[in-house]
C-alpha cells in the first residue's frame, strides 16, 4: 500500500507552502486577505470531515452542520457559560457530536437518495429550533465571548490573525493526516467498497453497518474540531451561524467542486469559493444586499452542471490525456 | 372542547394548504426522481406576483392568482430548459445542488429589488373576514378558499394523470423512459410539462396566499422543507399519500403549537417525520 514518491513530494510540498503562506509579504498581508487564508483552511477541514462520510463512504448527508454547531456550543459554553478554557469544552463537544451522530445515522442509515438527504434536512431543523428555544445554550442570542487574556492558552487573539491561521493549519494537519492515512488503509477501501456496491461489499464480508458508523463517527468529531475553531475564531455563536441548512449546504458544495471522495478535492474547492464568495461580499454585500449570494448561486448551477466531478476529475482527465499523448509519442 | 375543534380546523386548513404546495413536488418528484430545492422560492415569487398585481393595480388575489399561477408555470418550463434538463440521468446530487443555487438565486433577486420587509395586501376582498360555523366555531374565509382551491387541484391533477392521454404518457415516462420513448413519447417534452405543471400548482397556491399572508423573501424556504417532509412521508410519487401527509403535518403543527408551544411545532413536525421513516422508511403509502 505504499505511495508513490509524487504523491509524497506533493503532500510535504504543499504543507511548506501552506505554513509560510502568511510569512510571504505583498498581497496576502493585510487582516482582510488573512481572514481569507484562515476561512479558505477552515472550510477545507470542514469539508474534508464531511468528505470522510459524503465523499469516501458515499452518504450523502446534510446534517452535518449539527456536529459543526455542536463543537461550536461545547466549546464557547465551555469559555462563556463556564469560565474555562476552551479545551475541556472542545474534547466535550467532539465526543458529544461523535454520540449525536451515531444516535442519528439509526434511523437514517436505513434510508437512500432522497429519503436519507431529508431526513438530515430535517435533523438540522429540529436543532436550530431546539437551541433557539434553549436558555442553557443561550437561546435566540446566542453566546458572546467575554474579552480574556489572548495567547494559546486560551486559544484567542485580537491583534493579529497569524495566530489563527497557524492554529487552523494544526487543524488542517490533523484532519488531511488522518484522510491520507485512512485512503492508503483499510478502513478508506472498506468504505470506497460501500460506497460502490452495498451488497457486494457485504458479500466479501464487509461489515457495512460497523464501517458506515466508524466513517459517521469519524466525521462527526472532526467536523465538531472545526466548529470549536469557528466560535474561537468569531468569539461568538448562535443558532442559525452555525446550524443551518446553509452552512451544510457550503460544506456541501466546496467538496463538490472540489472533487468527491478525493484528498486534495476541499481544499481546492475551498481556495477557490471561500475568496470568491469572501471578495463578492466584501465589494457587493454592503449595495442593498444580495448580490454576493447572486452571484454565488449562479456559480453553484454553473458548477453542477458543467463540471460534476469537480476540479480534480478535470485534473485527472488532463492527467490521463498527456499520459495518452505520451504513449502516443513511443 | 371548542377551541380544540378550532385548533384541529386550523391544522386542517393548513395542511391543505401544504398539501397544493407539496403536490406539485410530489409530481415532479415522482415522474422525474429530481427534489427541487427551489419548490418554495417558486411560491415565494407567486406570491411577489399576486402582491404587485394587487398593490400596483388593485387586482384581487382572487384573480391574480391565475397570472401567478401561469408566471410560475413558464418559469418553471424555463428554468427545466435551462438547468434540470441538462440533469436528468446525472447523480440525484446534481440537481439538488443545482436547484439550491437557484433558490439562493431567486431569494437573493428578490430580497435586491423589493427589500426583505414583510409586504401585506390591506384590502383584498376576502381579507379578514370569517364564517361563524355555530356558536364558537370560527373559519377563516381566505384560509377556506386555499383549501377549497387545494381540494379542486388535486382531483383535477388526480383525474389528469389517470385518465387523459397526457397523463399516461406522463406515467409512461416515470416508470420507464426508455421504454416511453420506443413508444413514441417525447420524453423532453413530457418532463418539461411535469415541471410546469409542479410549478403552475405551487404558483396558484402562492397567487392566493398574498389574501392573509405578507410576502418577504424568505417565506418560501419553509414551504420548501415541508414539502420534502410530505412527500417523503407519503412515500413515493403517491398523490394520495402526500395529500394525507399535508394533513398530517398541517395537524400537528396546529396543535403542538398550541397546546405545547408554537416554537415547537416545527421539531413535532420535523420528528414525526423522523419517527415515521424510522417505522416505514419508503412513508406512509409507499411500496
Amino acid at each position: 500500500m505504499g505511495r508513490s514518491r509524487r504523491d509524497r513530494c506533493l503532500w510535504y510540498v504543499m504543507l511548506i507552502v501552506l505554513a509560510l503562506l502568511p510569512l510571504i509579504p505583498g498581497p496576502l498581508q493585510g487582516p482582510f486577505a488573512q481572514h481569507v487564508l484562515v476561512s479558505i483552511l477552515l472550510f477545507a477541514c470542514m469539508s474534508q470531515a464531511w468528505n470522510i462520510l459524503g465523499g469516501y463512504c458515499g452518504q450523502v448527508s446534510f446534517g452535518h452542520s449539527v456536529f459543526f454547531g455542536i463543537g461550536a456550543y461545547g466549546t464557547g459554553m465551555a469559555v462563556v457559560t463556564y469560565g474555562l478554557a476552551p479545551w475541556p469544552g472542545v474534547i466535550a463537544g467532539a465526543f458529544l457530536a461523535m454520540i449525536v451522530a451515531i444516535a442519528m445515522s439509526y434511523p437514517c442509515f436505513r434510508l437512500k437518495g432522497h429519503y436519507f438527504a431529508i431526513a438530515t434536512f430535517a435533523i438540522v431543523e429540529i436543532f436550530n429550533r431546539l437551541f433557539m428555544v434553549w436558555d442553557w445554550v443561550g437561546g435566540a442570542m446566542g453566546l458572546d465571548y467575554p474579552i480574556i487574556e489572548e495567547g494559546w492558552k486560551n486559544f484567542m487573539w485580537f491583534q493579529s490573525k497569524t495566530q489563527y491561521y497557524y492554529g487552523a493549519f494544526i487543524l488542517f494537519l490533523i484532519i488531511f493526516s488522518f484522510v491520507r492515512w485512512m485512503e492508503a488503509n483499510k478502513l478508506g477501501y472498506y468504505m470506497k467498497a460501500v460506497r460502490d456496491g452495498q451488497e457486494a461489499a457485504e458479500s466479501l464480508g464487509v461489515n457495512s453497518t460497523s464501517v458506515k458508523l466508524t466513517a459517521i463517527a469519524i466525521s462527526a468529531f472532526l467536523a465538531a474540531l472545526c466548529g470549536a475553531f469557528f466560535v474561537q475564531y468569531n468569539l461568538r455563536v448562535d443558532p442559525p451561524m452555525v446550524m443551518s441548512l446553509d452552512m451544510s449546504m457550503r460544506f456541501v458544495l466546496i467538496t463538490i467542486l472540489g472533487g468527491l471522495g478525493t484528498l486534495w478535492g476541499p481544499l481546492l474547492g475551498a481556495a477557490i469559493l471561500i475568496p470568491l464568495q469572501e471578495y463578492t461580499r466584501a465589494i457587493w454585500g454592503g449595495l442593498g444586499g444580495g448580490v454576493d449570494l447572486i452571484i454565488f448561486g449562479i456559480l453553484i448551477i454553473v458548477i453542477v452542471i458543467r463540471q460534476p466531478k469537480g476540479i480534480m476529475g478535470f485534473i485527472s482527465w488532463l492527467a490521463s490525456r498527456s499520459k495518452a499523448a505520451k504513449g502516443g509519442d513511443e | 372542547m371548542a377551541v380544540f375543534l378550532q385548533v384541529v380546523l386550523d391544522g386542517l386548513l393548513n395542511g391543505m394548504l401544504y398539501a397544493l404546495v407539496t403536490i406539485g413536488l410530489s409530481l415532479i418528484w415522482g415522474v422525474m426522481d429530481i427534489i427541487n430545492f427551489a419548490h418554495g422560492e417558486f411560491l415565494m415569487i407567486a406570491m411577489y406576483v399576486s402582491y404587485w398585481l394587487g398593490f400596483l393595480m388593485h387586482v384581487d388575489p382572487l384573480i391574480s392568482w391565475i397570472a401567478s399561477g401561469i408566471f410560475v408555470f413558464l418559469l418553471s418550463v424555463i428554468v427545466y430548459k435551462l438547468i434540470v434538463s441538462q440533469l436528468i440521468g446525472k447523480p440525484a446530487l446534481s440537481a439538488l445542488l443545482a436547484t439550491f443555487g437557484l433558490s439562493m438565486l431567486l431569494k437573493n433577486i428578490c430580497l435586491n429589488r423589493f427589500s426583505p420587509n414583510f409586504k401585506l395586501l390591506s384590502d383584498t376582498y376576502l381579507g379578514g373576514k370569517v364564517i361563524q360555523l355555530g356558536n364558537n366555531l370560527i373559519l377563516s374565509l381566505p384560509q377556506f378558499i386555499i383549501a377549497v382551491a387545494s381540494m379542486v387541484i388535486i382531483l383535477l391533477t388526480y383525474h389528469f394523470m389517470t385518465s387523459t392521454k397526457i397523463g399516461w404518457a406522463i406515467q409512461a415516462t416515470a416508470m420507464d423512459r426508455d421504454a416511453a420513448e420506443l413508444m413514441g413519447i417525447d420524453t423532453n417534452k413530457i418532463y418539461a410539462l411535469v415541471f410546469g405543471i409542479g410549478g403552475a400548482c405551487v404558483g396558484i397556491a402562492g397567487g392566493l396566499l398574498p389574501m392573509y399572508m405578507p410576502v418577504h423573501p424568505e417565506v418560501g424556504s419553509l414551504f420548501s422543507l415541508i414539502a420534502f417532509i410530505c412527500v417523503a412521508m407519503g412515500g413515493f410519487g403517491s398523490i394520495i399519500g402526500s395529500l394525507l401527509a399535508a394533513l398530517l403535518v398541517g395537524l400537528i403543527e396546529a396543535l403542538v403549537g398550541f397546546y405545547i408551544a408554537p416554537i415547537f411545532k416545527y421539531v413535532a413536525v420535523f420528528g414525526l417525520y423522523l419517527i415515521v421513516i424510522l417505522i416505514k422508511p419508503r412513508g406512509l403509502f409507499g411500496w
